[in-house]
């Protein structure tokens, strides 16, 4: 596979590429920090059995200007990329919401719309070339409102919405979208919160998602047990979820 | 979703527990910046890794993993402080290279093994970990970022490797692998009668092996005093050996913490005599995964916890060459004295002292037992230590919770020198463990 990584320098997006590059795929990482991205493309390029150099570039979900060049430069350097991977987001719980009200802007714009528009182009130019995959990181948050979600929760679930529409309209037409909807991982994002039961280690996570994607599935709940969990969430009624705090 | 710093306990692989908490850091340039201490594993046993009492946050760097440099030419790797011996092995065995220098056991970070100054089982031949590495980045107390290494501001480099992290945090490490002729190990193995033979036997070993360790059966008294199982290996030549690499072996676990008197004196003695008797007669050989050479614990995921709900110690010394075997006798004379069950003792001769200014070995041999926490056990380690002071040898901190502060001063004539270097680069000390607050009298 020759793929695109939007968020690999950390968490389940670094044991993704990793695993990736261990396999011998051919890799082009995106980001905003152009120091992370250099340390992340040396540690791609020494778990690589060819020791090939891992190509990056500047791309930032808060710039949605910044997509379109980033994606040339990363189709130039594969020479025509075939799947695309976006891990980035932000995550906040509602006490820093609600003590920050630009980071409530920051956060809708960033897992919401940019996140779409990026999937936006990035489909465009798959579909180009007659499909490929394309990858994104929703979360179980997505899947109904609970208490410490907050608006993390609903672009979630806006993101959820869209990633579903995409694969009913173009998989016929090669383009697989896979909706990968994480429990609780440890990872930097959730450093600090709380570790519930059945919370998920990157790597685990992140073969869960290698797999789901070779296999071209559709959606995939990892740790799988959170399936199940989230299938007793949803079916719980609204007055039950309005006692409980997780 | 709150931070429950209040509640929550942290301990070191002996499972002695204190208030405390893992931050854990996926980008240590960052997160560095005020820490009280960095932490890898927590594979040391006592303290060494835990936050002092007032600020009980530790930084984790087990997630700052990320290799940022490997010359397949040369072997020369350079890592973020985070990444495991685990992962070295299992991404470039299969290549040919190995760490020149691994502790017991794969489950640490290479900052802990600079900071720990680790030994193996070559340190006869090697020396300890930080003789081979080249460079370390750091952030000092003061915020600054530094690139130190034997060629360049090496008094921070010599005080930081053995310096148990309390010189700066160790960001990034830099170092060759060795070039090893096939991933499967040569190993021979041997009974010993005693003690005396023992020592005369890891010499003999020591010159035309790299690597050589005992284990030793120490409830056995009298003429049999110090029995037990001599190991030594390579690593192979590529003929004669599978043409594939080892397979990562399957885990097994011990589930939940045991109860206090399963590891008793009955029944430690029991597999000790089983395990001396159960190896046949002649010398054993055989070719295994360096896996299981190297580290035969970390098969078993949890095994701390046999020891009961109070946790344990590992008493470990270095004892002079000068003393010869008697030197080694009188103290496990000492320890079967006093009634200290260990769980298979490990036996190994040391090289030449490092250059690291706190570094453990010096020329000698080294013991290490593990001792179950008792209402009796800082009696037992009080009385052994002052049979090392006699013996002019001295403990390992990476495996010490219980030493008092006199005795090491005792042990250490370079200690001195040590908390002057640590001034030198932290004079206010905000870069400290539960350990130096033990040890050195730093600020709780």
């Amino acid at each position: 596979m020759k793929t695109v990584l939007f968020g690999a320098t950390r968490g389940i997006g670094r044991q993704l590429a990793r695993q990736m590059a261990e396999r011998g795929d051919r890799l082009f990482l995106l980001g905003r920090d152009r120091h992370e991205l250099e340390k992340s493309a040396a540690d791609l390029k020494a778990r690589d059995p060819g020791g090939r150099t891992v190509g990056f570039s500047d791309c930032d979900l808060e710039h949605p200007e910044s997509f379109s060049p980033a994606l040339s430069a990363a189709d130039e350097n594969l020479s025509g990329f075939d799947s695309v991977i976006l891990s980035a987001a932000i995550f906040a719980t509602p006490e820093q919401l609600d003590g920050d009200p630009s980071l409530a802007q920051r956060l809708l714009e960033v897992n919401f719309t940019h996140t779409i528009l990026f999937c936006e182009q990035a489909r465009k130019l798959l579909l180009e070339r007659g499909g490929g995959g394309l990858c994104v990181f929703s979360s179980v948050a997505g899947d109904r409102a609970r208490k410490p979600t907050s608006l993390y929760g609903a672009t979630k679930a806006g993101l959820t919405h869209y990633l579903e529409n995409l694969d009913l309209r173009f998989r016929k037409q090669g383009l697989v979208t896979l909706c990968v909807k994480p429990g609780f991982v440890k990872t930097g994002m959730t450093e600090g919160l709380d570790v519930p039961p059945f919370a998920g280690e990157p790597d685990k996570v992140a073969a869960d998602v290698l797999e789901a994607m070779d296999r071209g599935r559709a959606s995939v709940y990892t740790p799988w047990i959170w399936r199940w969990i989230m299938a007793v969430i949803t079916h719980l009624p609204r007055f039950v979820m309005r006692r409980l705090s997780f | 979703m709150r931070n429950s710093a209040s509640r929550s306990r942290i301990a070191g692989w002996g499972r002695i527990f204190a208030p405390g908490r893992e931050r854990r850091s996926e980008n240590l340039e960052r997160d560095s910046s005020g820490a009280v201490l960095c932490r890898g594993f927590g594979r040391s046993y006592g303290d060494s890794s835990l936050p002092p009492p007032g600020q009980p946050e530790v930084l984790a760097t087990p997630p700052a993993d990320r290799i940022l440099a490997f010359d397949p030419a040369t072997g020369l790797l350079r890592a973020e402080a985070g990444l495991s011996l685990r992962e070295i092995n299992r991404l470039f065995l299969p290549r040919g290279w190995f760490t020149p220098v691994t502790p017991g056991t794969h489950f640490v970070s290479l900052g802990g093994m600079v900071a720990s100054d680790v030994h193996g089982k070559n340190h006869h031949r090697a020396g300890c970990f930080g003789e081979h590495v080249m460079a370390l980045r750091m952030r000092l107390a003061d915020g600054r970022l530094v690139e130190c290494g034997p060629d360049r501001e090496a008094e921070l480099f010599w005080a930081t490797v053995g310096g148990m992290g309390l010189t700066g945090h160790i960001l990034e490490v830099e170092v060759p692998l060795t070039r090893v002729p096939s991933p499967w190990i040569e190993a021979e193995s041997e009974r010993i009668p005693n003690i005396e033979s023992f020592i005369e036997a890891l010499k003999t070993a020591g010159r035309d092996w790299p690597f050589t360790v005992g284990w030793i059966d120490c409830l056995s008294r009298g003429r049999a005093m110090g029995r037990g199982i001599l190991i030594r290996g390579r690593f192979a030549d590529p003929a004669g050996v599978p043409a594939k690499s080892p397979r990562q072996r399957r885990r097994l676990s011990v589930p939940c913490v045991c109860p206090g008197w399963l590891l008793s004196r009955w029944s430690v003695r029991l597999f000790n005599t089983l395990y001396y008797h159960g190896h046949p007669r002649r010398v054993r050989r055989r070719t295994v995964s360096p896996e299981t050479f190297f580290y035969p614990l970390d098969r078993i995921e949890h095994w701390n916890r046999l020891y009961g709900p109070r946790g344990f110690s590992q008493f470990q010394c270095v004892l002079p060459e000068s003393g010869g075997a008697a030197a080694a006798r009188s103290f496990l004379e000492l320890l079967t004295g006093r009634g200290g069950a260990s769980f298979l003792c490990v036996i190994k001769d040391c090289g030449e002292q490092g250059r690291g200014t706190l570094s453990f070995p010096l020329r000698g041999i080294s013991i290490a037992l593990d001792i179950a926490v008792t209402s009796g056990t800082q009696q037992l380690i009080d009385a052994l230590n002052e049979r090392v002071i006699e013996l002019g040898g001295r403990v390992y901190l990476t495996k010490d919770a219980f030493t008092r502060p006199e005795h090491f001063a005792r042990m250490e004539p370079r200690l001195e020198r040590f908390l002057e270097l640590r001034r030198k680069y932290d004079a206010a000390g905000s870069i400290r463990s539960a350990q130096s607050v033990r040890l050195f009298g730093d600020p709780a």
